[in-house]
This record gives structure tokens, C-alpha cells and sequence, in this order.
């Protein structure tokens, strides 16, 4: 029979209508303003009675709360009010103590058998809820030129031992290493000795003036090796400060080759996350000069704290803060304050070698920030400012080496408590494979995130507003079909989001307004064609079921088109503009689905099947 | 289905193209003086393209912009540029300054200090470095080119090698005219717009691939009748859904125009301008590309199959 669905069409809809509203409804719960605390390190346990403290605190400040849990990530405690909010997030810091972090958080609402199959509600952009975009840079060069320096150390202690006279080893130009040799002879051997011992060296031969050359440079493959290796350390480093920030659900992502992008959600002092994240510093270890040492060979540097001399130290480095994998301050077996060092396998070796030669000697950590310093200089009259990146390298620590220290060591006879923790602090903060620079940032205030939502709301509220009424003014019964098919078009929309918890953006609105106008275009196309059949005389039925079928390929053609676009805006685009893709891909997708099938599925609940005389589609048929 | 009564013309004919020639001068005149506009203005480009620095303020009280700008300059910041946005409350600051770790802080702080009293709030900062934004306009560059050049393949394929050299001179078209509006105008060209003029390229292919469909349906269809004739026909059929789909986009496109709020305004800006150009050359500039292209019906008739009997068969 014409324009009848078959009874599993029918089924399978109101199951996917079904399905979209459930997914679709967590959003219709507004978030609750929320404290989360977490501990300051993994040993701080999070129980019942750190949570009966937070709430004790609040009771004596007066400060109303709505709810109290426990979870896996934390303590979560709910209020009314963003200003409820703050005054309870200082009391409950100051009741627990630096041994917590606490944050501010939107909690969802999320019914417990929504959250029982897995729904949500969508997550918010930067831009919807406010916060702070971060994106830094990895100075990938400095890393392999950090990687180079420790080869120097090597390749000198490898040639010595199989007594290959070198004359020198330096870097050259280009950030290669040159090692200069007394003759050819020992130039071919020791080409042959490095080249057997470091796989990872690309040796190249050069003679010049009657001195021969060896030229090091790294393959490709352990050059992607060090970058890889910098980017994950800068990663984890990162993650660690954005811990100690106390950010409830920040973002912390590789993004193409050298860069990171950090997200923090609801941060209000800026300055304070920046000047953690900004901080670059990185660590050498190297021996203390002996006294007889040639001054070619050694360097002269200033301690960190004030007052004390400066030491000499030698040029080679024995390992840098990216073979640092751990420091941390605490007691030893007579209660007196030191330091752990782990490193990993290779730093471990390498120390290991330098220092079973060096016991009672004396070992530097030097610590180096990558800073920058504003100058202002005189271009044709005028004052240009010009940054110049400058390094300091100061000394943390200078200890006696009692025994060959291997992958674990520790840094004892520190001045109290207080010293050890800023020892390790550093220590920490510099062990970090190569400097990071920021190179993008985007700070949205709260007040401007909830203006975008609200805005945002509106626009879709009234655009949605305008469509309908046009739909219905100008296509009658068929206009009433069409509008279910677009809000069920959001609704799918919205389900879908929540579900991929894809994140909603201020674009991604844009998207959803877009889609809102475009989507009743299939339906437009074959109302159109419905229209056109009656008026070259065929029968309503007749006329239905020609024009939904002549319009699909148009439709399909128009749409794949589109949809083609949207996908390569997913690709190129960042950030926001994702957001925008996304919705307008997702809105495209489910509007052939709604357009199409559901509101034939209601034409043909409304007209099918009987005896009709006259369509309710408006004027012109 | 009876082939003599679709053959039978539709109430209302307008000859599109009998003005075809005027205005493909009209369109090649608008996408001359965009050309013209973008070479002597070029575009002005929004901080995500230049790289450079922004702070967004809202003041408690109107404030005097000279005072505003006296502050910063007292403050060090000889180069930044004041303007409103949205209501005259609302301040944004741009600064051609690399970036500093505090550098939003310290203009916020120079800011509440020079208020005379003045609440002052800070709604966003932003930096972005030259290198990242050199790398986001040579990205969006490939990737509008890419659409471009996916588009004409697919409807290569799907059409004809004609229509999608049409459909992409009608994208070209409206992306150019767009284009150059922004830069007549001195719109910022940002991030946004960016992405809306992608979706104007989605958007004007879904209004040419319309009419190219009625097109090819037509030219199988009708017997009788020029290539002039029978795109017109098309244009006719088409021209109802075409202006009811551009009026459903314009409305909620004005929607968010007004009521989006100043992030938006740009991106809704370039859709509005998008949807005319975009209708516009649906009808004129893919249509006449396919005139000038000398379309016949061979182009579009279904590929002959090997079978003898099926060509037989054709009447």
C-alpha cells in the first residue's frame, strides 16, 4: 500500500527518539557550583573523616551545602552559589591544610539511573564556562643540543678508555659536534670505535688544514626519538604543576609535534597559573673542578642562595634534569632532612660510571632558567622593545660524593626541613627534557563565559523560534511535521554530543543555529516536489510518495556535499572552530535521518493509507 | 508516470536568463573590485592570523577612551590600540607586544589603576604567537583550497565535469566576494569567519547542487527545448525552495547577529553576506559557466551500457 511503513520502520524511530531524549536528558539538569578537594600527593588518603573536617568547617563559617561525597578523584561538596562557592573553598583549604588542593568545580546532576547507563551532560568550552587556553612549545633544537652536551662527556670517556688520541671534542656551528684528531690514523680508529659504540651517530669525515675532523650528528630516527622523549617528560612535568594548581578537570595534550595544549576550566587567577607553567628550568650535574684542573676545562658559578662563594665546576656534564625521573624531601634513618634522587636506567649508568672515579670529590647541581629580558632599543628615533631569551645557571647544591651513587641517590646533611623541600622542589622543576615557551593563550573571565551561554541560548531560542513559525505559516500540516523533525534534530544533536562527550563551544552554537536553518531544507526540497506533483495533477497520495522520492537524491548530494566540508573544517580547524564542525557534521547527519524518515513516518501516520482528497501543505499546490 | 504532462510549463516563468549577460558582467565587476580590495587593503586580519596580544575589560562606568589610552601609554604601552566593543563599557585593548607571562595582568592592573574609582572586569585575554599565527592562516589557505578542490571531485563525479567546474567557479565566486567585502569594509578577519566562510563554500554548494540536479533531470527529461530553456525551467522549479531555504538560513542567521554576542558578530556576518552571494550564484554564475561551457543533453545522459539490447531499447 502506498505511504504505509512497514511496522519494525515505525519501531526502529520511536527506539532511536527513545534513545536520543534519554541521552539528550541530563542536559535539562542545571550543574551544581562544587568544591572538589584531592590530595596534594597519592599517600593523602581521602576519606569520610577529611570530608566530616571540610564540613565542619563550613558548619562553623555558616556556609550552606547541598551535598557531600566521596569519590575515586575526590571530595566533592556541593553549594548554591558561585559566591557560596569561593567562601567555601578558602574554609575548607584552610581547614585541611596544605596537604589538600582544593578547586573549584561545576558538579553535574545527573540522575542516578541516567549516570547508571552512562549518560551525561554535554562539557563545556572555555569559552561557555571561562578559564584559561594554554598552548606552549617544546624548543625541540635545545632538546637535541641538550642531548649532544651529554654525548660530549661520553664520547671522550669511550675514546680514553680504548686510548684513542683525540685533541678535542666541541660543537660546532651547526649544532653538530666536532672532535679534532692529532692524526688520520687516529681519526679512521676512532670513526670505527664510535661508530661501532653509538649506532645512533651519523659520522662524517673532515679534513681541513692539515687537522682531521670527526663531524657527530644524530640519525633521524633517535633525533624523533629525543623529541618524543622531551615532549612526554614536558607532559608529565606539566601535569604535575597543573596538580599542584588545583584545577578540577584540566587538560593537559600533546598537540602535533612540539607543542602542548593545557586547558583550565574555571581558573580565575591567571596569574598565578602562569607563573607555574612558565617556569622553565632545567638541571646538570657535573663534578667540582679539581684544583689542578686546566681553566679551559672548568666554569665558574654563583649559588642560588645569597652569600656563599662561587664555585668552579667542571665543563662536561655527567647528566641533565631529563635523566631525573624523581626528588623528594624527607627524613632519613636519624630523622635529619635529605633528598631522594631517582633517575632513569641510562642516567643511573652514566652517574654511576663518573662517580665510582670521583668518590670524595665534590658533585654540582646546577640549576638553569630560560628567562627573557626587555631591552629598548633606538630604531630610526624611536624606542623598539626587543626581549633577548637569556639563561641563568645558578647552583642548588654542592655534595661530597661518599660512595658510586647508581640509579637512587640521596643529598643529606641539608639545614632543616625547609631546605630540603625547596631542593627537591627544584630538582623537580627542572627535570624537564628541553625549554617550553608559550606561544598562544586564551583567557576567558567567568562573567564572559556565563554572557556566552546566555547569549548563545538566546540566539538559538529565537532563531528556532523564527523557523518554526515560518514552517508553520507557509507549509500548514506539513510545516507542524517538519518542526517535530528539527527539534527532534536537536534533541539527536544534543544526545549525541553528551554520548561522544564532545565539547560544546560558542561556535558550536553557531553550528547548531546553522543546522537549525539548514535542516529544514530537505524538507523543504520535498515539500516543494510534493507540491509540484499535485500541480501536474497527480493524486495526494500519488504525490507524496513521488516527491520524497524524487527529492532524496538531491537531498543526499547536497548533504554528503556539505558534509565533505564540514569534515575538512574538523581537520583544519583548532579549538573552537572544531566545535563548529562538529555540531554542523552531527546536525547534517541526523537531519537526513529526521527530515527524511521521520517526517514520513508522520505524514504517513497522518494521511496514509486512506482516501484523500486535499493536502494541508500551503499555498501553491 | 505520463511523459507529456510534465512536460507541461509551470505557472509562473521568469527568464532568468535573459539577463545572464548583465550579469555575468555584474559578477565579474564584484569579484574584480574584491580582487582589487584584497590586493590594495588586504584583509584585516584578526589576532588569531597576526599573532600579537588582546585584553577584553568591562568598566563599572563609562569611561572617557582618551583617558583609557592615556593610562596605558603611562603605563608602557605605547602601542596599544583602545576601542569598544558591544556597549561602551566594554574596552578591548590589542597590543603588538610579544608575550609575557603577566602581560594580561599587568594591563588589567594598569587598567583598574588608572579607573578613577571605576569597577574594572576582566572578560578575556588572549595571545597568540606571530609563529602559530602565520601557521593558522596558512592552514586555513590549504584547507579552503582543499574543500575546493574535494568539491570539484566529488561533483565530477556525481554530474559531470562541466557542472563541477561551474559549481566551483560559483564557490570561487562567492568566496572571493566575501572576501573582499571584509576587506572593503575592514571587517576582522578571524578564526570564525574563517569557519564561516567554509560553511558559506557547504552552504552555496548545497544551492548550486540543487539547481544542477533539477538541471540534469531536466535535460533527461525534456525532449524539447535548448540548453538556454531548460536551465531556465530548472532555475523556476527550484526558485521556491531555493528563496525558502535562504529565508529559514537569513532568519536564524539574524538571529545570531543580534543576539549572539560580539564573538559571533564577525562569523555571523560572513554567513549573512554568504547566503546572498551564495543564492545568487546558484542561479547566475553556475548556470552560465554552463552556458559558456556549451552543456548539451549528451553530457548528461546516462552512461550506454555494452548491452546491444539496452540500446535498443532506448527510444
Amino acid at each position: 500500500m502506498l505511504n504505509k511503513y512497514p511496522l519494525w520502520k515505525n519501531l526502529l524511530i520511536v527506539l532511536v527518539v527513545l534513545i536520543g531524549g534519554i541521552y539528550a536528558a541530563p542536559n535539562l539538569y542545571p550543574d551544581d557550583y562544587a568544591v572538589q578537594v584531592s590530595g596534594a600527593s597519592t599517600t593523602i588518603e581521602l576519606d569520610q573523616r577529611a570530608l566530616d573536617r571540610a564540613l565542619q568547617s563550613l558548619d562553623q563559617a555558616k556556609v550552606a551545602y547541598r551535598g557531600a561525597e566521596v569519590l575515586e578523584k575526590g571530595l566533592l561538596i556541593r553549594v548554591g552559589s558561585s559566591e557560596e562557592q569561593l567562601r567555601a573553598k578558602a574554609e575548607i583549604s584552610r581547614a585541611l591544610g596544605d596537604n589538600y588542593v582544593t578547586a573549584l568545580n561545576l558538579a553535574a546532576t545527573t540522575p542516578d539511573w541516567l549516570t547508571a547507563i552512562g549518560a551525561g551532560p554535554m562539557k563545556l568550552g572555555l569559552d561557555l564556562r571561562g578559564g584559561v587556553h594554554f598552548l606552549m612549545e617544546v624548543d625541540m633544537a635545545a632538546a637535541v643540543a641538550q642531548r649532544l652536551d651529554v654525548y660530549v662527556s661520553e664520547i671522550k670517556t669511550q675514546l680514553r678508555s680504548e686510548r684513542v688520541r683525540y685533541r678535542s671534542v666541541d660543537h660546532g656551528n651547526d649544532g653538530s659536534l666536532q672532535i679534532k684528531f692529532a692524526t688520520q690514523e687516529a681519526r679512521d680508529e676512532g670513526h670505527s670505535l664510535l661508530s661501532k659504540e653509538f649506532r645512533e651517530f651519523r659520522l662524517t669525515d673532515l679534513d681541513s688544514a692539515g687537522e682531521f675532523f670527526v663531524g657527530v650528528n644524530l640519525n633521524p630516527s633517535k633525533i624523533a626519538e629525543i623529541e618524543d622523549y622531551a615532549i612526554k617528560q614536558n607532559l608529565t612535568t606539566i601535569r604535575n604543576r597543573v596538580n599542584e594548581l588545583g584545577v578540577a578537570e584540566p587538560l593537559v595534550q600533546r598537540q602535533g609535534r612540539n607543542r602542548i595544549v593545557i586547558q583550565l576550566p574555571g581558573v580565575q587567577d591567571t596569574a598565578a597559573a602562569k607563573r607555574i607553567l612558565g617556569k622553565t628550568a632545567n638541571l646538570e650535574f657535573r663534578l667540582e673542578a679539581a684544583p689542578d684542573a686546566p681553566r679551559s676545562s672548568t666554569e665558574s658559578y654563583e649559588f642560588r642562595e645569597a652569600g656563599r662563594p662561587a664555585a668552579d665546576i667542571e665543563k662536561d656534564i655527567i647528566i641533565t634534569g631529563s635523566s631525573v625521573s624523581n626528588a623528594q624531601a624527607n627524613f632519613d634513618e636519624n630523622g635529619q632532612p635529605q633528598v631522594s634522587i631517582t633517575l632513569d636506567s641510562n642516567g643511573g649508568k652514566l652517574m654511576n660510571r663518573v662517580t665510582r672515579n670521583a668518590i670524595k670529590r665534590r658533585m654540582a647541581v646546577l640549576f638553569i632558567e630560560h628567562k627573557t629580558r626587555t631591552r629598548y632599543e633606538k630604531v630610526d628615533g624611536v624606542d623598539v622593545e626587543r626581549r633577548i631569551p637569556y639563561v641563568e645557571k645558578k647552583i642548588i647544591s654542592l655534595a661530597t660524593i661518599q660512595s658510586a651513587l647508581g640509579n637512587s641517590f640521596r643529598i643529606t646533611g641539608l639545614d632543616g626541613a625547609g631546605e630540603s623541600t625547596e631542593l627537591a622542589l627544584l630538582l623537580r622543576a627542572g627535570a624537564l627534557a628541553a625549554p617550553i615557551y608559550f606561544v598562544e593563550e586564551r583567557t576567558v573571565g567567568p562573567s564572559l563565559g556565563q554572557q556566552n551561554i546566555d547569549l548563545g541560548v538566546t540566539s538559538v531560542q529565537i532563531g528556532m523560534a523564527l523557523v518554526l513559525c515560518f514552517m508553520l505559516v507557509f507549509y500548514r500540516v506539513f510545516g507542524l511535521v517538519a518542526n517535530v523533525a528539527l527539534l527532534l534534530n536537536l534533541a539527536l544533536l544534543t544526545a549525541a554530543m553528551s554520548m561522544l562527550s564532545a565539547t560544546l563551544t560558542l561556535p558550536g552554537i553557531a553550528g547548531i543555529v546553522l543546522t537549525v536553518g539548514m535542516a529544514v531544507d530537505a524538507n523543504v526540497l520535498i515539500f516543494s516536489r510534493i507540491k509540484e506533483e499535485l500541480r501536474n495533477g497527480l493524486p495526494p497520495q500519488s504525490a507524496i510518495n513521488s516527491g520524497y522520492d524524487r527529492a532524496f537524491s538531491t537531498i543526499f548530494d547536497a548533504n554528503i556535499t556539505t558534509l565533505l566540508v564540514a569534515v575538512i573544517l574538523f581537520a583544519v580547524g583548532t579549538g573552537p572552530v572544531k566545535g563548529f564542525a562538529v555540531t554542523l557534521s552531527l546536525g547534517i547527519i541526523f537531519s537526513m535521518f529526521t527530515a527524511i524518515t521521520v517526517t514520513r513516518a508522520l505524514v504517513n501516520q497522518i494521511y496514509g493509507g486512506r482516501k484523500i482528497n486535499k493536502l494541508s501543505i500551503g499555498w501553491g499546490a | 508516470m505520463n511523459e507529456e504532462e510534465l512536460n507541461s510549463v509551470p505557472q509562473s516563468q521568469f527568464d532568468f536568463m535573459a539577463l545572464r549577460k548583465p550579469m555575468a558582467v555584474f559578477s565579474m565587476v564584484l569579484v574584480l573590485v574584491s580582487i582589487i580590495s584584497l590586493a590594495v587593503n588586504g584583509l584585516q586580519f584578526g589576532l588569531d592570523f597576526t599573532g600579537g596580544s588582546l585584553v577584553e575589560v568591562e568598566y563599572s562606568q563609562e569611561q572617557p577612551m582618551e583617558q583609557i589610552r592615556q593610562t596605558l601609554v603611562e603605563s608602557g604601552y605605547e602601542s596599544a590600540i583602545v576601542q569598544t566593543f558591544g556597549s561602551p563599557t566594554d574596552i578591548m585593548v590589542r597590543l603588538a607586544e610579544t608575550h609575557t607571562a603577566t602581560l594580561g595582568d599587568d594591563v588589567l592592573a594598569a587598567l583598574r589603576a588608572g579607573s578613577g574609582g571605576a569597577e574594572v572586569t576582566l572578560l578575556r585575554s588572549e595571545f597568540v604567537g606571530a609563529q602559530v599565527g602565520d601557521e593558522l592562516r596558512e592552514q586555513g589557505g590549504l584547507g579552503m583550497l582543499f574543500a575546493l578542490g574535494v568539491v570539484m571531485l566529488y561533483v565530477a563525479m556525481r554530474f559531470q565535469f562541466k557542472f563541477s567546474v561551474g559549481a566551483v567557479v560559483a564557490l570561487g565566486h562567492d568566496v572571493l566576494i566575501v572576501l573582499g567585502l571584509f576587506s572593503l569594509l575592514k571587517l576582522d578577519f578571524d578564526l570564525t569567519v574563517l569557519a564561516a566562510i567554509l560553511a558559506v563554500i557547504g552552504y552555496s554548494l548545497n544551492d548550486t547542487i540543487v539547481v544542477a540536479d533539477r538541471i540534469r533531470e531536466n535535460f533527461r527529461k525534456l525532449r524539447k527545448g535548448d540548453a538556454v530553456e531548460i536551465i531556465n525551467h530548472s532555475l523556476n522549479e527550484t526558485l521556491g525552495r531555493t528563496l525558502i531555504t535562504s529565508l529559514t538560513t537569513v532568519l536564524v542567521l539574524l538571529a545570531l547577529f543580534y543576539f549572539g554576542g560580539e564573538m559571533i558578530h564577525g562569523f555571523a556576518t560572513a554567513l549573512l553576506i554568504g547566503v546572498f552571494v551564495g543564492t545568487y550564484s546558484s542561479v547566475y554564475v553556475a548556470s552560465n559557466v554552463l552556458l559558456a561551457m556549451k552543456v548539451v543533453r549528451e553530457d548528461l545522459l546516462p552512461p550506454v551500457k555494452e548491452d546491444p539490447a539496452e540500446i535498443d531499447d532506448r527510444p
